[in-house]
Order: structure tokens, then sequence, then C-alpha cells
């Protein structure tokens, strides 16, 4: 019942269900992505989930050899290094995520500006498996 | 919106350090020990510790690093300070700034003369994968943490960004590495006060004793573009792009304008002091600056009433390389796009015209996150007062400014000194 609070607990809700969702507000239309449950602009306003289309572009991105715990226990690391990134979303905000689908071995070849699809990816951390949008080039 | 003000002006009558290291077996405690007595050094006349009415600290987590909370009035007490007031300032790796900014509104409101400022972080007793950890705390966890996000990856981000629009390359970052510690091979202090030479020298004379191969490189860029020497850790940045884990301490001593001459004949006077906050990486709309330097820059400059071509003595915060190249366009020195140029041309360097971290930067220096805000000002502190050592820029500079950010840059102090 997060989805009542059009917070976090709400967004990895619909990520669960393998859906990409933002906030707008009623009042002043502004879309958040992530989520917000109150508009600092018009001050309040009652919210509303809106799904995003998935589409976006690769605005900055890192190919990382060393990273968090969580990672690790993914199976990451020097020898198997993954791409995280900010995507630009079609509708406007952009949002943090891991990409898929490029070579990461060439990441000089890497473009900003790449389209990008979302995806959902799955991470086993510890005994848990936890669900995450990651993005694939198209 | 009117510039702000100081109801009465704050100076700066003494300012002194750790050295930034390694250290094992000493905690924040005892770095701040040393750090206050450089301090206490430092001031000309000399001064009663007993007459400072208060006490503000930095630090970013000494209870992730050390397992010790609520440390402001451990600090205290070990300087002696108790029963003044201590509070300690949270800001990740602008909490030195945000510290100096309440001594220097304590002052400016008049409920203390004098205050105690400091900084102090223990980092080097856990494991790197920990320290990795505890900092990516300082990102936004809800969204950037859990996609895979490190501090490495958020400014190798922003790097990338920065480089697909102007044009900067991965040797810009290396040339910013090879100046930094050119500075800081004349810092004692330094945690790495070395040049990119003598980390090439210390490679052979390491494979030489070993037995192995002695290996060779052209130049100090050759090293530097080696994926052996200097390997990637978050790309486009590798080992050399980044600041080091670090113990250090920093210590400051603020008065009242009106006081100064009582304890030296050639304070520094705090003429502006400019913070901002800001949004997480991907609530920005431009990702190859950094908003909250430029408009704590703006507020810092109005209340001193001087411009970016004013400074002459300069400490940014280059937690990584290519974070210092950005600085320097965000404060207004270079326009958008021209810092990276600025930079390979040697504009920035010691003898440039637009001198960049004499101090050899948190790159060489060090980066005890807690403290390298308030450290920042201590190289201020010797160059406006011609006690620079060899590192001393010429021309007898009057005006300095120190660019603390913190986290992604959610977050950046700006002060500007003058010595009248």
């Amino acid at each position: 019942m997060s989805k009542d609070f059009y917070n976090a607990a709400g967004f990895y809700e619909y990520v669960d269900e393998k859906k990409l969702m933002g906030t707008r507000c009623k009042s002043s239309g502004e879309l958040f992505v992530p989520p917000r449950p109150f508009s600092p602009s018009c001050s309040g306003g009652e919210m509303e989930w809106v799904e995003m289309s998935g589409k976006g572009k690769l605005e900055a991105f890192t190919v990382t050899l060393y990273g968090p715990t969580r990672m690790v226990e993914a199976g990451y690391g020097p020898k198997n290094p993954y791409c995280v990134g900010i995507v630009r979303l079609d509708e406007g905000p952009a949002i943090s995520a891991q990409i898929l689908g490029l070579d990461l071995t060439k990441p000089e070849e890497i473009k900003i500006g790449t389209p990008m699809k979302l995806t959902f990816l799955e991470r086993t951390e510890g005994e848990e498996k936890k669900t995450y949008i990651g993005f694939e080039a198209t | 919106m009117a510039a702000k003000r100081f109801n009465r002006g704050v100076a700066l009558v003494g300012a002194g350090m750790s050295s930034f290291g390694a250290f094992p077996g000493k905690t924040t405690r005892d770095l701040f020990v040393d750090a206050f007595k450089d301090m206490q050094a430092s001031v000309d006349k000399g001064f009663d510790p007993k007459d400072i009415d208060e006490c503000y600290f930095g630090n970013y987590s000494s209870s992730q690093f050390e397992g010790q909370g609520f440390t402001a009035p451990f600090i205290a007490n070990a300087v002696g300070m108790n029963p003044r007031p201590a509070i300690r300032a949270e800001n990740a790796c602008a909490s030195g700034g945000s510290a100096i900014r309440l001594g220097v509104m304590a002052i400016a409101s008049g409920i203390a003369d004098m205050v105690l400022v400091g900084g102090y972080e223990k980092e080097t007793d856990q494991p790197t994968e920990k320290v990795t950890e505890i900092l990516a705390t300082a990102s936004d966890n809800l969204y950037e943490n859990v996609a895979g996000f490190t501090f490495p990856g958020l400014y190798a981000a922003l790097a990338t960004a920065y480089m697909h629009r102007y044009g900067a390359t991965g040797e810009t970052m290396m040339k910013v590495a090879l100046q930094n510690h050119e500075n800081g091979a004349l810092n004692p202090k330094a945690q790495f006060g070395k040049k990119i030479g003598d980390f090439i020298k210390m490679k052979q004379r390491s494979a030489e004793k070993k037995g192995k191969p002695v290996p060779q490189w052209d130049d100090e860029m050759a090293f530097l573009r080696d994926p052996r020497a200097n390997p990637v850790i978050s790309w486009p940045m590798r080992l050399f792009d980044c600041s080091p884990v670090s113990d250090g301490a920093a210590a400051l001593l603020l008065v009242a304008d009106d006081m100064a001459h009582h304890f030296t004949d050639k304070p520094l006077h705090i003429i502006g002091n400019g913070v901002a906050s800001g949004v997480a990486m991907h609530d920005r709309t431009d990702l190859t600056r950094i908003e909250t330097a430029t408009e704590a820059g703006r507020v810092a400059y109005e209340m001193a009433k001087v411009s970016p071509k004013d400074i002459q003595v300069c400490e940014v915060h280059d937690c990584f390389t290519m974070t210092q190249v950005i600085a320097t366009e965000d404060l207004g020195f270079f326009g958008r796009g021209e810092g990276w140029k600025a930079l390979e041309e040697g504009r920035t360097a010691r003898d440039g015209d637009r001198p960049i971290n004499t101090s050899g930067g948190l790159k060489s220096k060090g980066h005890p996150v807690g403290a390298s805000g308030v450290g920042q000002v201590v190289e201020v502190w010797k160059q406006l007062r011609g006690e620079a050592g060899e590192r001393q820029l010429p021309g007898d500079p009057t005006l300095g400014l120190t660019h603390n950010l913190g986290g992604s840059g959610q977050v950046c102090v700006v002060n500007i000194f003058e010595r009248k």
C-alpha cells in the first residue's frame, strides 16, 4: 500500500511489477521521476502515478570496476565491470540506472545521446533477489 | 536580492593542520590535537585557549569510520574546551566548510568573540571497499546508490558529460594529476607529496628489489597512460584521478575583526562566505557543471565586492581530477568549456596566470573529508601571509578563495579571504 505515499517505496513496488512510474501534481501538472509526494513549486497539490514510456537517451555514464558490496555480491568486479548512467526520459525527467547492452571493453566508444529503452534486472543481494530498473541501448 | 552581509567583521588569526595520511593507532581526537597545536603555533602573538567562546567541527562520518558518533564534545575535550559549546556540522565532504560557516555566523552575530573551527576524519582503519560504501551513503541512497553509483562513479559520469560536450579527454585529467602532484611535492603535510616522476622511481626501485624486470616509461604522461601503472577505477577515471583515502585534521582560530590585532599584525579577513545546496545528479538539467558552486561563488563574490579576476590564491575541491576543471569554470575563472584548455595550457600551474591548488589539492595533499574544507584555508592563510615556503606564489597576494564541495556537489561552500 506504499503506493498511496507517492514515494520511493511505491516506486519500487511498481518496479517489482515491471513498471517505471513517476508522479504528477494534479494542480501544477509537473511530472516527477523519481516520484515526489510533494510539489515544491506549488507547495502541495494531490499526486497521481503516471507510467513512463521507458524511452530515453544516455546523458552521462561510467564503467565501474570497483563497485559497492551490492554490486560485488551480484558478481561484478575488475574482471566483470558494469555500466551505470543517467538516462533522460522522453517525458523530460532523468534517472540513474544500470546500463546494459553496451561493449564495456571499449568505453571510449560509448556515445552520450545513445537511445535507450527500459528493462528490468534482478540482482542477488545476500539471500535476496531484488528487481531494479535498467536501460539498454536500442 | 541584496548582497548578504555580516553584522560585524570576522578575522582569521590562526590556522593549522595535522599531516594528512594514514596513521594507524591515531584517532580523530589525536589528529585534532596535532592540528590544534599547529594552529596555536601559527598565532603570532599567542592566545589563551580559555578565551575561546565556541567550537564548531566538521566531520562527515566518524560513526561509520571509527564507530564513534557524537564527536564534538570528545574533540572539544581533547583540546581542553569543555564546558564551551561544541557542535558538529555534517555536510559530507563540505562538513569542514560548513563548520567554518557556523563559526563565521557565531562571530558575526555577536554571540561569540573567539571561535575554534575544526575538521577531522579518520578513514584508513577501514578496508577500501568499506570506505567506498561509507562515502556512497552521501549519494542518493534511494536512487543513485542502488543503481550502482560510487563516488568515483558519480564524478566519472560528470566527466563523460563534460568530455562529450567540450572535447576534454582522459589526458586532460592526467594533466590535473601531474600539476597537483608537482605542487604537493612542495607541501610537507601532504599524504602523497610526490611528483609523478617520484612514483615512477618508486615503482622501478620496488621492481629492482624484488629482482623483477624494471619497468620503463618515456615520461610522466606515458606512466599515467599505462593501465598497469594507472588502472581504471571507474571509466574514464583512473587511480591517479582519485583523491586518496586519508586521515587528518585542521583547525582555525576566528575572532571579531576589531580584536584581530591583539593576536597578529597580519590577520586575514573573511570578506565573503557563500553556501548553496542542490539536487541529486539525476535531477540536474546540466551535468557539465555544478550549480551549487556557481551559486555559493555568486553569494561570496557579491558579499566581498570582488570578482573572479581579483582572486590570486585559490584552493578548489579536486576530489577527482575533472572536478577541478569544472570548478574553475563554476567559479568564473574561465568560460564554459574553456577550463580544460586553460589547464592544458598550464595557466592553472603554480607559475601560470591563474594558479589553482598550490597545496597539492585534495589529490596530492589528501582528502580526510571532514577536514578538507578547513585544510584548504590553511593553504590560503600561508599564501596570503607569505609563509608557503617553496610553493609560495610571487607578487605578495592579498586575496584568496576556497571552494569546498559536499557529496556529488549537492553542497558548496565558498569563502573569500583578504589581507588588508
